[in-house]
């Protein structure tokens, strides 16, 4: 990663959004991705007070939860009424909206945005059901290269524990059933989540990952990421 | 992906400013082609129930940028083409379509998005047999629409171009602006352009005339041919 500790200058992956200046972009941006069920928001929920605790504004958001977009794919999933195109789009619809009204304003405001997922899982889930991994990328093309993506990596097998530790258990989206891939939900799990692990380690190298183990557990793990973003903040 | 389809039916669809007369055309057509015995579906623009609440929620709290009005716009197309034009295409209808992508390119680069990215954001969509660009002096069709209809809407007018204070005068910048990037994509996209300044009648012989040099591979009443030719159809 280049050296930001001076100018920290924002990019683009592609053209961006018209009318942003990212000169005026002084936070910092977070992500912490990896598949469903890997821990994901257990990590944000600690990192928020920490960072804040240790003086820092802090916004944290995530798929699905924009003013626009976020209750129609919800309703959309509930019915199974979208088609893996116009989904993948309401899905960047969302990300759109949060990115230009919440994510960009708060680093213009300074925050750290720590966010729960960013463009790379949906980009992921695209790309399993079908559709052409160069547009999916040239769509997202608005997003901002965020300032560390840590990726938290595990197994399927890794997985399981946290999907049956929820409420619902084994979710009709996050086991890819809408793709036919087996004939239970268990099945259909496994072989999505796969696919979803084999897609999501393609994008290593391509996006620059810092990869955390996520087998490991949860208290190292986030002292593993306490001790990466501090050091990134350390050079604000 | 953008380019010619393999499907047997085929995709007319028409273009212009508003006031240029397009719809009356296309309806017109779809007369014409019912009575001449071929099946044929008519898909309208923002017709996607799910996603036009979200346009609708959007447009009343006026909380659309560029890029999400963009990015709903091509959601709405992306389930239309994948609920009603490609299913349609493939039973050998006939599809008509009241404005299609080259609506989205001249609209959303006025309001300041990226050509090349919106361009790359509808990369799904199928290409229409023939794109009719109905092309109309802005005198002209202004005079037909702001004496036609009593108000016009926040979006409609391109107020968020903040080109006027004026609901009328912003409208009328924004059809102009919109007009100048139809007349840009007659080349790029080979629109084929009918002079909407003449006569209705006169319209709409030459409009008849290049779709019946498209249609001679295609059977009327193509559902019966079908059926006669699949013992499933035939139990009753």
């Amino acid at each position: 990663m280049e050296d930001r500790s001076n100018n920290h200058a924002f990019e683009f992956y592609g053209e961006g959004l018209p009318g942003v200046d990212l000169g005026e972009l002084r936070g910092r941006l977070i992500v912490i991705e990896g598949p469903d069920g890997v821990g994901r928001s257990t990590q944000v929920s600690m990192l928020k007070p920490w960072l804040e605790s240790n003086g820092h504004a802090v916004l944290d958001t995530g798929m699905t939860r924009s003013a626009l977009a976020g209750r129609g794919i919800k309703q959309a999933k509930a019915g199974i009424t979208l088609g893996p195109i116009s989904l993948t789009l309401f899905y960047a619809t969302d990300f759109a909206d949060r990115l230009e009204n919440e994510m960009i304003p708060a680093l213009r405001a300074g925050f750290i945005v720590l966010t729960d997922r960013y463009i790379y899982s949906l980009i992921a889930r695209s790309i399993v059901r079908g559709l052409d991994a160069s547009w999916i990328k040239a769509c997202y093309g608005l997003a901002l290269k965020p300032d560390a993506v840590f990726y938290l990596r595990s197994n399927v097998g890794g997985l399981i524990p946290r999907v049956l530790s929820s409420p619902g258990g084994f979710d009709y989206w996050e086991s890819g059933m809408d793709i036919h891939l087996g004939d239970d939900l268990f099945d259909s799990f496994a072989a999505y989540q796969t696919r979803m692990l084999s897609v999501f380690d393609s994008m290593i190298d391509e996006y620059g990952f810092e990869v955390i183990d996520a087998t490991e557990p949860i208290d190292l793990i986030y002292r593993n990421l306490q001790r990466r973003i501090g050091r990134l903040l350390r050079e604000f | 992906m953008y380019g010619d389809h393999q499907f047997p039916g085929k995709l007319f669809i028409v273009e212009g400013i508003d006031g240029s007369g397009k719809s009356t055309q296309l309806s017109l057509l779809q007369q014409w082609l019912k009575r001449e015995g071929y099946m044929v579906f008519f898909s309208e623009w923002n017709s996607s129930p799910l996603v036009k609440e979200t346009t609708r929620r959007g447009k009343k709290k006026q909380m659309l940028t560029p890029t999400t009005f963009s990015l709903l716009h091509a959601t709405d197309l992306a389930d239309r083409i994948e609920r009603h034009i490609i299913p349609p295409l493939k039973a050998g209808a006939i599809v008509l379509a009241d404005r299609y992508i080259y609506t989205a390119f001249a609209r959303d680069t006025a309001r300041g998005v990226s050509p090349h990215w919106v361009r790359e954001l509808y990369r799904f969509a199928v290409k229409p047999t023939i794109a009719f660009y109905f092309r109309v002096p802005l005198a002209v069709s202004l005079k037909r629409i702001l004496s036609a209809r009593a108000g016009l809407k926040y979006y409609e007018a391109g107020m968020d171009l903040g080109l006027s204070d004026d609901l009328e005068e912003s409208f009328e910048l924004f059809q102009g602006l919109i007009s100048r990037k139809y007349e840009e994509m007659v080349e790029e996209f080979g629109l084929r352009v009918v002079d909407a300044t003449r006569s209705i009648e006169e319209q709409q012989n030459e409009v008849r005339a290049i779709v019946e040099r498209e249609l001679i591979d295609v059977p009327k009443r193509p559902v019966s041919a079908f059926a006669a030719s699949n013992p499933l159809f035939l139990e009753k």
